[in-house]
């Protein structure tokens, strides 16, 4: 339980610097580094599915894609921070934090689910689907179909991509922009 | 700017050690794939992994190169064929009773072979995540290049 203590305070550590660092692609290693200890926490609490996971996304994705496609002229933001917008946040942060204490005060403590279906997965998910590695046996056995729908976040990324970076969603205002250059 | 690029890509070191890993890169993510139902690992990471290993080559040789290996045609053909594949294992399902019935054979524990339709799904995920994700690489390199020249 300690090392994981540890390994918060490193990701918030990290956040912090990710968000306050002038420089863009220092911000981006310090998000690569929290998404490090997001999958040594994951390694720790026992779960190396989503540890690779988190590592292959999180961090090879992050870094690559940002890096490699970024330009070189980067707008960085210095006008004044706007006091309505920031008092406007503040009050749903401290909305957001007051429900959630009324809420998580019911969940179990950690570490102590409820094993109610869960409980009958583990027990029979071996025997039903004779895969070992159970995680698999859950997302594509016995909750197949949402994995079905999450497959297609990938498809869904692509569209966004493009729906921003075609030619046409660039142009200024007074810019006409032919129809083959889309 | 300056026009000293003569030859896309990156340095000699890189496109060397680039070279001898790409193999591997994409060895261990087909490992991580067809192991799935095993141990831990399964389609999503696998998938990204090989996806890894084709911007891994478009990054050290340039996109030319990657795009000749894998285009974003091709790309396109898999992730529509892993999201076809998905849905018809699930389809199939109605043999045996309800979607996504597990209606193959289920094979002794520990095996490669074994646990029914979850490898088979592996696979598909595997195609379908790799694909996009090639896909929104080679849309955020292609669709930048031309902006830059003009």
């Amino acid at each position: 339980m300690f090392e994981l203590y540890i390994l918060l305070l490193f990701m918030i550590l990290g956040a912090i610097i990710a968000v306050e660092i002038k420089d863009l692609l220092s911000s981006v290693i310090a998000v690569g580094a929290v998404g490090l200890g997001l999958s040594v926490a994951f390694l720790i609490l026992k779960a190396p599915d989503l540890a690779i996971t988190q590592l292959a996304v999180e961090i090879l994705c992050l870094i690559i894609l940002i890096r490699a496609t970024i330009r070189r002229d980067i707008p960085t933001l210095n006008r004044r921070k706007e006091v309505v917008g920031s008092i406007i946040v503040l009050l749903f942060i401290g909305g957001f934090l007051f429900f959630a204490y009324l809420a998580l005060k019911d969940l179990p403590s950690f570490g102590h689910p409820i094993m109610r279906v869960s409980q009958n997965y583990l027990a029979e998910g071996l025997r039903k689907t004779g895969a070992t590695n159970l995680v698999a046996s859950v997302i594509l056995d016995f909750r197949a179909y949402d994995t079905l729908g999450e497959a297609t976040v990938l498809f869904t990324a692509v569209i966004g991509v493009l729906a921003v970076l075609r030619r046409i969603g660039r142009k200024k205002v007074d810019e006409v922009v032919k129809e083959e250059d889309e | 700017m300056n026009k000293k690029i003569k030859q896309p890509g990156m340095t000699l070191i890189v496109k060397t050690i680039t070279r001898l890993t790409v193999g591997l890169i994409l060895l261990y993510g087909i490992y991580i794939v067809t192991h799935g139902h095993i141990s831990p690992g399964g389609g999503f990471a696998g998938g990204v992994i090989i996806a890894l290993s084709f911007i891994h080559l478009m990054l050290a040789f340039g996109k030319d190169l990657a795009l000749r290996k894998l285009s974003e045609k091709l790309a396109a053909f898999f992730e529509s064929f892993g999201a076809i594949m998905f849905l018809t294992i699930g389809l199939l399902g109605f043999i045996g009773g309800y979607f996504f019935f597990n209606f193959i054979f289920k094979g002794k524990p520990f095996n490669l072979f074994s646990a029914g339709i979850i490898p088979l799904c592996n696979i598909a995920i595997c195609f379908k995540v790799g694909a996009g994700l090639f896909a929104v690489f080679v849309a955020l390199i292609l669709l930048k290049v031309p902006i830059k020249k003009e």
